[in-house]
């Protein structure tokens, strides 16, 4: 379907959303004088902005990763706390999606865009919820844009994995969680579930783990997993980032129960990409049914479309009668996304002709 | 149903075989009768369900779904039974799901227009799991990497037996398998068979290796002809017989010549072939009798057959099994002295001079329906499956394997309407793995078989690439394999094409991986 090319004052450029007459970016994929950052995770926080306005935690998480690259000045807000830039005023509000993770609430003249960055509307004890915003022009994400992805409930997926904990005890569970939010995330639904045994950590989680204690978010007793002898580790839960399931650390792992916490353990052809051996769908991206909602919900007549599978919510906000675009961000490769684009096609050995 | 979705969803995940095999046993010590004698059978691959045709799928999608977007959805996910399970709409006012056994006894006393509207209530009442396992199920799909004999060894840990007894009783119950259930849990007495006219488990040969020719004994071993023929079971027990395959399916109806007048009771191990006046017929000649629905008297005439006898395991009302080789080839002998007939014979037995000349009566056998040579242990008990060391096969041609068709691709000029690019795999840990493509070496008749049986068996298609039902063995000669990165499998054969077509060999029993493997160059043995 054709795309007729509006002129707004919000544009899709090289290097990012770009508001013209606030003259900042939004999670722009290259370093930028101004930039909103709606939340942590490395494809919209990238180091070496200049100036930064962005939540307390956003740029405690930014200066987690990136130290005195997260950029040279920061306007920490809290949510609701409305700035303005030239004549646009800027309001962040929470986006449920991870610690810190905010929709940029944006109004010019009369008009109001929402951008909602990554965002969920399921429950989730490490942040807070999504907040509603009503608006005339609403840009949301896709990344599990299909009628094909409705996520479980998280607290069942839990269950499930301490379900498996009980029944193998000779083993251990090595759950593969991305650094910022899933790993947190899983692990608060493991204390809600009862679970109070210490919880070990690959290398690479501690730092944000510890982070979010900081920053007042209980996940019970954590220890670092590096220098416990093998059997130490029998019956135990081990939370690693997904790379290393597959590498020899994870080896040195007393017969590991391999766990894969991710909204595409959805589909099976990607969990047994991901070699998952019990896959858990906990996402911290909406799922179609909470897209769809959210579409309905703030009531805008124009939707746009940043990341994903961004034809099927193309079609389904066209199907409701509003105007709707997908838009082509560049950089945009989600944390939950990376190997969004294998084919889900099997091999199919060639011969040598 | 909803027990054994999530059995056959942590099983398509499962990494090895005891994994697997923990988790059909934890599913068959709680699941309840009669269900669980169904999930077991669809898992060992012994459920006759008629099943629902991919179209029926869609058009029941299609009731639920907006079509462009179930076309995404197809196009992201590849697989129909998954997409359709994934994309039905939640049913929120369910309070049961349908039980398997409910699933099989209704589609079995439906009529066909009453299938569609079955299906969609229990779409309905399950969840994403249970949705695709039933859609696996009726569709006939169901690959979870479950061979039959793992299925059964599940089984034995519900009592105290061998897998070699529950295998004999296998052959002689039934789906859902209750007297068996009865037996192993200890409420019933072993099911008898001694007048059953049931298939008795093979014992099957291992394909001799050249590390095997250093470590064995010759004088240990008794040589006979491997014949080109299909390995069969004849059971005769009060003047009735039947002819059971390899893997028990019983094939009397293809065969009334052999059968018609037989007399004696006997369970007897041989090899079926085209038995003329003048001689032992080819493999080719066997082929044009099997598979057939109906047998001509033409075809009967033109192509006897008869029974070229290996072994005994049940004499009269004596088990034979328990006996060594030897002595079991007196008591075979004896009893077809006993029973002459013009459509039974043995198999003769070859003596034995050492390597060298077994190696030239190997690559020179006397009679071209012969592929090689046996080699049995004198005092080898019959056991039934494959065990180490007592049986050896050593086949003229070392280049041939038997591999599983997986996908099938339209040819090229003339054969542009006709599947005839084939691409097989071998199994490893349960899962069968690309190994090659080949589009020659079959018969122009034989081909529009092949084509026959992609049409019917499509699982999937991905452009001009069909999946197939792993269900058809095709046996293939090479000229010779080596490592590959380029492939999956890690292995590259040269000049593959199909030497033939195993229409009788399960699937389950094609080559492991491993053994393509051990035949690359400067690898021996497991090294
Ligand atoms: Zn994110
Ligand atoms: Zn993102």
């Amino acid at each position: 379907m054709a795309i007729t090319e509006r002129t707004s004052w919000l544009e899709p450029r090289p290097g990012g959303l770009y508001c013209i007459p606030g003259d900042f970016y939004i999670d722009p994929s290259r370093a930028a004088d101004r930039a909103v950052i709606t939340h942590g995770h490395a494809d919209h926080a990238r180091p070496g902005n200049n100036h930064v306005l962005a939540t307390h935690e956003t740029v405690a998480i930014a200066e987690a990763r990136y130290g005195s690259a997260a950029g040279r000045s920061f306007q920490r807000v809290k949510y609701g706390e409305v700035t303005h830039m030239n004549d646009v005023s800027i309001r962040l509000v929470s986006a449920g999606h991870v610690l810190g993770s905010a929709q940029v609430v944006l109004e010019h003249q009369g008009q109001r865009i929402v951008v909602s960055g990554d965002y969920k509307r399921s429950r989730d004890p490490t942040c807070a919820p999504f907040e509603v915003v009503t608006c005339d022009i609403f840009i949301t994400e896709a990344t599990f844009g299909l009628p094909v992805f409705r996520h479980p409930v998280a607290a069942d997926e839990v269950a499930r994995l301490l379900a498996s904990v009980a029944a193998t005890p000779d083993r251990c569970h090595l759950v593969g969680v991305y650094a910022l939010g899933k790993a947190q995330r899983v692990i608060a639904l493991l204390r809600e579930a009862g679970y109070s045994d210490t919880i070990y950590l690959h290398g690479a989680l501690q730092k944000l783990c510890s982070l979010y204690q900081r920053l007042g978010v209980d996940l019970g007793d954590l220890a670092p997993v590096a220098g416990l002898p093998k059997q130490a580790l029998t019956g135990r839960i081990i939370m690693c980032p997904p790379s290393s399931l597959a590498d020899r650390w994870s080896q040195r792992m007393p017969s590991p129960v391999t766990a894969v916490a991710s909204g595409w353990m959805r589909v099976r052809a990607r969990a047994r990409q991901r070699g998952a051996e019990l896959p858990l769908i906990i996402s911290d991206h909406a799922d179609w049914d909470e897209l769809t909602a959210t579409i309905r919900d703030v009531q805008a007549g124009e939707i746009w479309v940043t990341h994903g599978r961004e034809d099927a919510l193309v079609h389904y906000a066209q199907s409701l009668g509003l105007e709707a675009r997908a838009l082509s961000l560049v950089g945009r490769e989600d944390e939950d996304d990376q190997d969004a684009e294998v084919a889900a096609a099997p091999e199919v050995a060639g011969a040598d002709d | 149903m909803q027990a054994f979705g999530e059995l056959l969803d942590r099983l398509s995940t499962a990494p090895g075989r005891n994994v697997r095999l923990d988790l059909i046993a934890a599913y068959l010590q709680a699941a309840p009768d009669p269900d669980r004698g169904y999930a077991l059978a669809a898992l060992a691959g012994d459920l006759s369900l008629r099943t629902a045709k991919p179209a029926m799928i869609r058009e029941l999608a299609a009731t639920r779904a907006d079509p462009d977007l179930f076309r995404m959805s197809y196009d992201y996910v590849g697989d129909l039974a998954e997409t359709v399970a994934l994309l039905w709409p939640a049913e929120f006012r369910v309070n049961a799901t349908p039980r398997l056994s409910e699933i099989i006894h209704a589609m079995e006393s439906a009529r066909r227009v009453e299938v569609p509207d079955l299906v969609a209530a229990w779409l309905d009442r399950l969840d994403a799991t249970g949705r695709w396992a039933l859609l696996k199920l009726i569709t006939g799909g169901l690959r979870v990497g479950v061979s039959g004999r793992l299925a059964r060894t599940a089984l034995t840990r519900l009592g105290d037996v061998g897998l070699a007894e529950v295998e004999e009783v296998w052959h002689a119950v039934e789906a859902p398998y209750a007297p068996l259930f009865d037996w192993l849990e200890g409420r019933a007495e072993k099911p008898s068979l001694t007048d059953a006219l049931t298939f008795r488990p093979l014992m099957l040969a291992h394909p001799l290796e050249v590390s095997d020719q250093e470590r064995l004994d010759l004088s240990d071993y008794r040589a006979e002809w491997k014949w080109d023929g299909i390995r069969v079971q004849l059971v005769l027990r009060c003047g009735q017989a039947r002819l059971f395959s390899r893997t028990g399916d019983d094939i009397s109806r293809a065969f009334p010549d052999l059968l018609s007048d037989l007399t004696g009771d006997a369970v007897l191990d041989g090899e079926l072939l085209v038995m003329r006046p003048d001689g032992i017929g080819t493999f080719n000649d066997l082929q044009q009798r099997l598979n057939r629905k109906t047998v001509t008297a033409k075809l009967q005439t033109e192509q006897p057959v008869g029974l070229r006898l290996y072994d005994i395991l049940i004499d009269g009302d004596r088990d034979c099994r328990d006996l060594a080789f030897d002595d079991r080839r007196q008591v075979l002998e004896n009893w077809a002295a006993r029973h002459p007939s013009p459509r039974i014979d043995l198999s003769p037995r070859v003596p034995l001079s050492g390597w060298e000349e077994m190696q030239q009566a190997r690559m020179d056998p006397p009679h071209p329906a012969i592929e090689g040579l046996m080699l049995k242990r004198g005092d080898s008990t019959y056991h039934a499956g494959r065990p180490r060391g007592l049986w050896f096969k050593w086949k003229r041609d070392p280049h041939r394997v038997d591999c599983v068709m997986m996908y099938a691709q339209r040819g090229h000029g003339k054969r542009s309407s006709l599947y005839s690019d084939f691409t097989f795999g071998a199994w490893r840990d349960g899962e069968l793995v690309p190994v090659g493509k080949a589009y020659f070496g079959f018969t122009d008749a034989e081909l529009k078989e092949l084509d026959r049986f992609v049409r019917t068996n499509t699982v999937e298609r991905y452009g001009p690439v069909r999946a197939v039902n792993q269900t058809l063995v095709l046996e293939v000669a090479f000229d010779g394999i080596n490592r590959s990165r380029r492939h999956k499998s890690g292995v590259a054969m040269r000049f593959p094409r199909i030497a033939r077509i195993r229409w009788d060999k399960p699937a389950n029993e094609a080559d492991d991986l491993e053994t393509l493997e051990r035949l690359i160059p400067g690898s021996f043995g497991d090294g």
